[in-house]
């Protein structure tokens, strides 16, 4: 076991530190500066030049680096969304080269933002049962159903969605992965409140709306497996501390400088006892990470650790909300929403945010089903793994 | 020995859910959420049952029962999430029944009893400082200083104010000199500000009941947190009944069925802590203090972690406003902080009971 960066791995750090020295201030300009930290090698590493990558050798130790780094100087780093994290790595695996030119560059930007059409009323954990469907007429998909919990829709320009083109193929093979313009007269997107009061997702209705016949992402009726391709390229997923790591330093800050019952919050026992038990699963998770990482790099694969991440990391979110939540005491009776000047009370905000955690981009329950099949090897009930 | 409701307690507990089964199905009770302002009407329906009297002498105009009698009805108002100032009216009834003199009780109280006059407890001062014995506020005839998180003051007709040494005192809501200032409350359906006296007239209360006026406010909100608990029970039951996934109910998925029988376990047992506290406040007050801490901290702190797993069993419809599951959350929220946390009552018990 050797814990340490080698030498070559520290050069690299203080030279990008000398990049974010001279090129990131508050102020500066995001997309000038994405744009020199694709320049240099930093940003987008996985993605090739001729899309507005860096392309540089795969190397999740620099790639930790750099995360490092830029998290230090407060840098911004890739553009977040459904779009860099999802379809990007998609169409990279899947697409056809003018699929890729036409939209991975500008979606690296934020030029294009991406919805991501998968749950409809009816199918959420069982999402191979979805039903809106497309017909393939004069040239164009004709797609007619619904999506819900879509998140960000009215902000997106497109849709990568799952929808049923082979009705009459078995459940799984029956989805195509089809690629959607959000602003035409078939689509119908109207908002719906979370219990947060955030207004971030939406009902996403489609009545004769279309899209082009080669705007499809693989094959008709391969959607299923290319909606799971991405799954491969989820190597960010295998780094992911950072929010746990987050949550846990604004705990912490909240312990030192609150108070309970009028005594300094941080010196009641159970406080510090609940504290360091959180330190405690908090390491246990970077550690987990750097183990997943160091197999990952010996080509093993992150493999039964990488799918426990989400669940670890949910839990996780819930356990600093319940502590928060006594820290932070009689404070949780008034609502962050529509509140001018919140205090504490922010933390109810992650109180519901944490439940969010549990629900999307595959349930708690879900989660479990995969430990128990796939990593556990228990016989399977064929239900959501 | 008989641990349990009598039949008229029953019948009267079954008159009011049977009320708010029809009057305040989940859509009403989310309606308190969408809009500004205290939502008193079914309040006022309630006073018009005679919910107003329970604890309110006979020669008051009232029932002349006890706390066990109102906290049994505290239940399906917190099942239902009845929006409203139910458990601050009743605490500010309360306050005058135990420390008013005769003369006050005849001024006060049968209008209490019908709600044709509301009232309002302000007691909280420093941010987890609830109890009796560490208010501050002080005066004989005139008070200044500050009460937070006091339930729907706009439009109260009187305030019963916490005072040093556990006194009480009343400031009339139209007083010169009391200044309110509504917040944004986590509970939509309890509406929350903060007061000010500046020199406001205040009129004492002759018995410092403080105390055990915190005592049957203890009791009440955990009846409504048993209430609210057992209301995910049933709700997340029903849904998992309904929804389908992979061709079949996710209720007879084993996972589930486990989780909701966790969830039923974490709940169902718990209504003998509220029922023992409150008889206790009416008939062996000593014994009260600890089990009214007992009852208080453990159901409302359950009320949370199983609105959480309600909502989870939902899937995104539970975490969809529209559908009004998180009402029972942000009420299990507000029963858990209000009078103080868990954590503070529990430290309370161990030093009353001198371990
Ligand atoms: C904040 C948020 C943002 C979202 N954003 C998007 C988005 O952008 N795009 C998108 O397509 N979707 C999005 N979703 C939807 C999300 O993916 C679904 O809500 C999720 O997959 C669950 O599906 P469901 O809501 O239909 O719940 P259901 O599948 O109906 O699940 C209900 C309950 O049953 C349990 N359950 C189901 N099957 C099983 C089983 N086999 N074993 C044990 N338990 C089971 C679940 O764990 C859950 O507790 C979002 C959801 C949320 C909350």
């Amino acid at each position: 076991m050797d814990l340490q960066f080698g030498p070559e791995h520290e050069s690299f750090r203080a030279e990008v530190r000398d990049f974010l020295g001279a090129n990131w201030r508050r102020g500066t300009d995001v997309a000038e500066f994405r744009a020199k930290g694709v320049a240099a090698g930093y940003l987008y590493r996985n993605i090739p030049k001729r899309f507005g990558g860096s392309e540089q050798p795969a190397d999740i130790l620099r790639a930790r680096i750099i995360a490092e780094e830029f998290a230090r100087a407060k840098a911004p780093v890739e553009v977040k969304g459904n779009g860099v994290q999802m379809l990007v790595p998609t169409l990279l695996e899947r697409g056809e080269a003018w699929q890729q030119e036409r939209f991975i560059a500008k979606t690296l930007t934020g030029e294009y933002k991406w919805a991501q059409g998968y749950s409809e009323p009816g199918s959420g954990s069982d999402l191979a049962s979805l039903r809106t469907r497309g017909e393939l007429k004069d040239g164009q998909w004709v797609i007619n159903g619904q999506k819900v919990w879509t998140s960000y829709a009215r902000e997106c320009h497109y849709m990568f969605a799952l929808i049923r083109t082979e009705p009459d193929a078995p459940k799984h093979q029956g989805i195509s992965y089809l690629l959607l313009d959000l602003n035409q007269p078939g689509i119908d997107i109207r908002p719906m409140k979370q219990i947060n009061g955030g207004n971030d997702f939406n009902e996403v209705f489609f009545d004769n709306a279309v899209t082009p016949e080669n705007w499809i992402v693989g094959k008709r009726g391969e959607g299923w497996n290319v909606s799971k391709s991405l799954l491969k390229h989820e190597r960010n997923m295998l780094g992911g501390v950072d929010r746990s790591e987050a949550l846990f330093n604004s705990l912490l800050k909240l312990a030192r400088r609150t108070t309970m019952g009028g005594e300094p919050a941080i010196k009641a026992m159970w406080v510090r006892d609940r504290l360091a038990a959180l330190k405690a699963e908090l390491e246990a998770q970077r550690y987990s990470s750097n183990i997943q990482m160091t197999r990952e790099l010996a080509g093993e694969g992150g493999g039964v650790l990488q799918m426990m991440n989400k669940l670890a990391q949910s839990n996780y979110a819930a356990a600093i909300a319940e502590a928060a939540n006594i820290l932070i005491e009689d404070e949780s009776l008034i609502s962050p929403m529509d509140n001018p000047r919140p205090g504490n009370e922010r933390w109810v905000n992650q109180y519901m945010n944490s439940l969010a955690a549990a629900i999307a981009g595959g349930t708690s329950n879900i989660q479990r089903n995969i430990i128990a099949d796939r990593v556990l090897g228990l016989p399977r009930d064929g239900a959501g793994a | 020995m008989r641990f349990d409701l009598d039949e008229q307690q029953r019948a009267f507990q079954q008159m009011v859910a049977d009320y708010l089964e029809t009057e305040c199905p989940k859509a009403r009770a989310l309606e308190a959420h969408d809009r500004a302002g205290a939502d008193l009407a079914i309040w006022e329906a309630l006073m018009e049952l005679g919910l107003g009297g329970i604890m309110v002498p006979e020669e008051q105009g009232g029932l002349g029962l006890g706390l066990l009698d109102l906290a049994i009805i505290a239940e399906p108002i917190g099942r239902f999430a009845a929006p409203g100032p139910f458990f601050d009216h009743a605490l500010a009834t309360l306050a005058i029944i135990l420390a008013g003199s005769e003369e006050q009780k005849a001024r006060w109280l049968p209008d209490m009893a019908t709600g044709k006059l509301r009232g309002t407890v302000a007691l909280a001062e420093e941010k987890g400082v609830w109890t009796a014995e560490n208010w501050t506020l002080d005066g004989e005839a005139r008070i200044s200083g500050a009460k937070n998180h006091v339930l729907h003051p706009e439009g109260a007709g009187l305030l019963v104010v916490g005072l040093k040494g556990g006194r009480l005192g009343v400031v009339a809501g139209d007083a010169e000199g009391l200044a309110v200032e509504m917040l944004p409350s986590t509970d939509g359906g309890r509406q929350i500000g903060r007061v000010t006296f500046s020199e406001a007239a205040i009129e004492l209360l002759p018995r410092a009941e403080g105390a055990r006026l915190v005592d049957a406010g203890l009791i009440l909100l955990a009846a409504d947190a048993f209430g609210g608990a057992s209301a995910c029970v049933t709700m997340a039951v029903d849904y998992a009944r309904e929804r389908e996934q992979f061709g079949k109910p996710i209720g007879s998925f084993q996972a589930v069925k486990h989780q909701l029988a966790d969830m039923a376990l974490m709940v169902e047992p718990s209504v003998g802590l509220y029922w023992y506290a409150a008889h206790a406040f009416d008939t062996d007050p000593s014994s009260a203090r600890v089990a009214a801490r007992l009852a208080k901290s453990h159901i409302t702190e359950v009320y949370p972690k199983v609105a959480r797993r309600m909502i989870e069993a939902h899937g995104g419809i539970g975490y969809t406003w529209e559908y009004g599951a998180h009402v029972w959350l942000k009420r299990a929220l507000f029963d858990q902080a209000y009078l103080g946390m868990p954590q503070a009552h529990r430290a309370r018990v161990a030093d009353l009971l001198e371990w």
